[in-house]
């Protein structure tokens, strides 16, 4: 119990960090800050975008020595069950190399996506 | 009585052509932002599945038809393709006939979830037909806790 504390309060401060060094080159789609990917989700999260998002995510994940995945909803505002597909799958990646998923800038749009599919149980969703 | 019929090729690029079609023919309806992102993820998700399923050897069209009758939006969409074999396990939530893709399997979850009605109707080898309802203007106001309920699915 104290462990997953002290995990999940190091994530939230990575994101700080993470943030920060961020606001140096926003428009970078893929980051990798420390040993977390920071994914910039599309303006519309669906089948079209979600092939080439899944495809570049796994490139990175695959070659390097990645920790954790944040997923940035900061521009998103359309998401269908494409969305989940993706999310899910990096979930699926980066937890059997014992990482950690979260997703930031999560909005009221994503969120009912996330309640519905059940997203919310298995992905930290980091609030301001 | 309002009505419109539009047919596109089955290309993923038109998945979002066809979102912005059905917000705009609704908008005259009055729509909260929640309905029109509802009533365009149920199309998303009914568009998608016909291109990935339907017609995923080779392309073809789908038709979109919408009407609206007075506070309610009746969508239909029709593809020539494959079919669907056995709807009742398709519709199961988290199946997925595609793997590879990494699919969800909540498609339809999805758009039972966002509308009030859901219909499906598929032949092997002909096509499926997707016929979807929402009444526009109750959210909030009409029994509010049905609305919670349909988010814990």
């Amino acid at each position: 119990m104290l462990f997953l504390m002290w995990c999940v309060r190091r994530c939230t401060f990575q994101i700080t960090v993470v943030r920060k060094e961020m606001n140096m080159n926003m428009n970078e789609e893929f980051q990798i800050i420390q040993s977390c990917l920071m994914i910039r989700m599309p303006k519309e999260v669906d089948h079209h975008h979600a092939v080439r998002l899944k495809n570049t995510a796994d490139k990175y994940i695959e070659g390097k020595d990645l920790s954790h995945v944040i997923f940035d909803f900061e521009q998103t505002e359309f998401m269908d069950s494409s969305g989940i597909g993706v999310i899910m799958g990096r979930y699926k990646k980066i937890t059997t190399l014992g990482g950690k998923v979260m997703a930031i800038h999560v909005n009221d749009r994503v969120r009912r996506i996330f309640r519905i599919s059940g997203l919310h149980k298995i992905i930290k969703i980091v609030e301001e | 009585m309002n009505q419109m019929n539009i047919e596109f090729s089955s290309k993923s690029a038109n998945e979002s052509f066809a979102r912005i079609v059905v917000a705009a023919f609704m908008a005259g309806m009055n729509p909260t932002m929640e309905e029109v992102s509802d009533v365009k993820t149920a199309v998303s998700e009914a568009v998608t599945n016909a291109i990935i399923h339907g017609y995923s050897k080779e392309e073809g069209m789908i038709r979109l038809s919408i009407r609206i009758i007075e506070d309610e939006i009746e969508i239909q969409i029709d593809d020539e393709g494959v079919g669907i074999e056995d709807l009742n396990m398709a519709m199961t939530p988290l199946y997925t006939s595609r793997p590879d893709l990494e699919r969800s399997g909540m498609g339809f979850a999805f758009m039972q979830a966002f509308m009030d009605e859901l219909d499906v109707t598929s032949e092997a080898g002909k096509g499926t037909h997707i016929f979807m309802k929402k009444r526009i203007g109750y959210e909030g106001s009409l029994l509010p806790q049905f609305h919670n309920l349909k988010e814990e699915v």
